[in-house]
């Protein structure tokens, strides 16, 4: 609980947090785990059930795919929710590129979180419409 | 104090030094003897037993040793339910757990746990120096050198095993008014009094087990949700033990559980008022209370270290590690005990490892093997398995294995193929198989679902390349005689056993 309020401030700075009232950002300040990785650590293991849910509070994230760098996420960007609400293991790792601090969220409880934090679940479904744009758009 | 020439390890230059005299730092500085690794211990207590010697605070721990398992006491299947004794070698230096408990309660009191540390200290002569307190700590070349009160210790190697015991409470108005777990008086002088403890974690709910009989009102609130260990499937969460005031809350005996953050604590005349607001956004509450109590957790008394280069993370500090529990930014720092749940493991469903003796006791003996093998020159033999007998020796491992059992999906056998054949690679980190380069080969852990189902999973490493293998859950976790287990394993293992 030492750095929570730290935590909470920045959380209260992602996209992905911003419409939540203070007192619900508390609360998912609490609930998230704070987590920490060291240069080319995985994060997320392609093929692995029982994943979880990160956010990227610090440093870059590589996502690969066979051993091949497919995309890189930054602060605030999200992984992993697609594994927890499809029910399959991931279909890339995560790794950490230079020294990366998340917050995680078990798969076991994100479906709950989401229901909890609707402002949030909002949020995230305007980016995964981004994201879905953008990938129609490439493949025009 | 005694003279300092009757004490071991005076100030000086050593091969390794373990700072600490609880469960880790007993256990990893046992194994490194066995192993022929010479080191200093030092600790600031005057006996060994590290948070044993002050918690739980009413004296009962939560961890079992049963004296009537189902298999016999000096056995290693013993130790799956024996969570409190350390590991030792020989018998007279195993189990000692059972041997000092009462018979009152499959959970050992605070000061038979004590008892039983002290007692291992004891028969295997463990040398340690006590009354040596680290103080500060600073880099020279490839040294480290630790102050203490004692004077300078210097090594290139340093496990810590101090623990995660310093009292931390959150900043808000008003601290000044609220005491902290660790500061928690005789359960008496609570009589009558209206009490509001700030969190909902198991040292909250143990405090408010404790009080129920004295308190005349306890209010327990963290803007989190509590949930139980028996909901979670897993052992985080409120333990069966404090389940108590979950009962008398619902009807309606004067306990009342909040979802709520703290904005501040007042005095207002003889009584102390708690504001708070609720975490859904309904509104604000002002709670009256005689005592305020914060069982808002412990951080990780690292002094000086993350100036020289610890990275640390989360509520607790934990220093960030590598699977084997070493600093993951600083090299050559390592950390035993509680410490060692800085290095989370894969953390499947969410499931890390544990920092409590029932898991951390493996986590300290691999540490102590690694050392050894990697900076002391020890090479400890692989025993060879027959290419037919991999399979039923994985499946023993799921059936019997207290590393896997009290390490679920953190701890794993690893049976690698080698230029001769197969071999068993001992117990080992699971993300050091999985996440490592290494020969073929596969580990084999425990996993516990959300469901509260516990499956055997096999990771078999093939050219590189892990794939995961859930075996089906047996309803009274006979894995050994699993056909289908066996039937699938052995396919698994196809083209990369010999």
């Amino acid at each position: 609980m030492a750095d929570t309020e730290a935590l909470i401030d920045e959380l209260a700075g992602l996209a992905l947090f911003a419409d939540l009232p203070r007192p619900e950002l508390v609360a998912v300040a609490h609930t998230l785990e704070e987590e920490w990785y060291a240069e080319g650590q995985r994060i997320l293991r392609e093929g692995f059930s029982g994943t979880g849910f990160y956010v990227v509070l610090e440093g870059e994230v590589a996502v690969r795919i066979a051993n091949e760098e497919r995309a890189r996420l930054h602060r605030g960007a999200y992984f992993g929710e697609g594994a927890i609400l499809l029910g399959e293991p991931p279909g890339a790792d995560v790794v950490a590129v230079g020294r990366v601090r998340v917050v995680n969220l078990a798969g076991p409880a994100f479906r709950e979180f989401l229901m909890r934090h609707p402002d949030f679940m909002y949020r995230m479904l305007q980016e995964q419409t981004r994201r879905l744009r953008s990938a129609n758009r490439w493949s025009r | 104090m005694e003279p300092v020439t009757d004490r071991p390890f005076p100030p000086g230059d050593y091969p390794l030094i373990v700072v600490g005299s609880g469960p880790g730092a007993i256990q990893v500085s046992y194994s490194l003897r066995r192993l022929g690794v010479e080191h200093a211990v030092i600790t600031a207590d005057d006996r060994p037993g590290g948070m044993f010697l002050r918690f739980p605070f009413f004296q009962r721990l939560l961890s079992w040793t049963k004296p009537y398992a189902p298999v016999p006491r000096d056995t290693r299947a013993y130790e799956r339910y024996d969570w409190n004794s350390l590991i030792g070698e020989e018998p007279a230096h195993r189990a000692i757990q059972a041997e000092v408990m009462d018979g009152s309660s499959e959970f050992p009191s605070r000061p038979e746990m004590e008892a039983s540390l002290a007692e291992f200290v004891r028969r295997t002569a463990l040398p340690i120096r006590y009354g040596a307190r680290w103080q500060a700590t600073r880099a020279e070349g490839e040294d480290f050198v630790l102050e203490t009160n004692d004077g300078e210790y210097r090594s290139r190697h340093v496990v810590f095993a101090v623990g995660v015991a310093e009292a931390f409470t959150p900043d808000f108005p008003g601290r000044e008014h609220v005491a902290h777990y660790v500061e928690t008086r005789a359960p008496e002088s609570y009589a009558g009094r209206r009490l509001f403890i700030i969190g909902k974690q198991n040292s909250g709910f143990e405090l408010a087990s404790g009080l129920l009989s004295w308190a005349s009102r306890i209010v327990l609130a963290s803007p989190r949700p509590a949930k139980l260990s028996v909901q979670t499937n897993s052992l985080a969460g409120i333990r069966a033990r404090y389940v108590q005031p979950f009962e008398d809350r619902f009807m309606g005996g004067g306990v009342f559980i909040l979802d709520a953050a703290i904005d501040g604590v007042e005095r207002v005349g003889d009584r102390l008022l708690v504001r708070t607001h609720a975490s859904d956004g309904s509104g604000s509450l002002d709670v009256e209370a005689d005592e305020v109590i914060a069982a808002t957790g412990f951080t990780a008394p690292l002094l000086d270290l993350p100036a020289l280069g610890v990275a640390t993370f989360g509520a607790s500090r934990l220093p960030a590690l590598t699977p084997y529990w070493e600093s993951a930014s600083l090299p050559n720092l390592h950390f035993a005990g509680t410490l060692t749940m800085g290095a989370p493991g894969i953390k499947k469903n969410g499931v890390g490892g544990t920092g409590a003796v029932h898991g951390a006791r493996y986590n300290a003996r691999l540490l102590a093997r690694a050392l050894a093998e990697r900076h002391f020159g020890v090479s400890l033999p692989r025993e060879p398995v027959a290419p037919g007998a991999v399979v039923d020796r994985l499946l023993e491992e799921a059936s019997d294995a207290p590393e896997l059992w009290n390490q679920k999906g953190y701890l794993a056998r690893a049976i690698l193929i080698g230029p001769d054949g197969p071999f068993d690679d001992g117990i080992v980190p699971l993300q050091a198989f999985v996440d490592g380069s290494g020969p073929d080969g596969a580990a084999m852990t425990l996993e516990g679902d959300a469901d509260g189902s516990i499956c055997p999973v096999a990771y078999v490493r093939r050219q590189g390349a892990i794939s995961e293998v859930i075996l089906d859950p047996e309803p009274l976790h006979e894995f050994r005689a699993s056909a289908d287990g066996r039937r699938r394993l052995s396919e698994a293992l196809r083209g990369v056993l010999p």
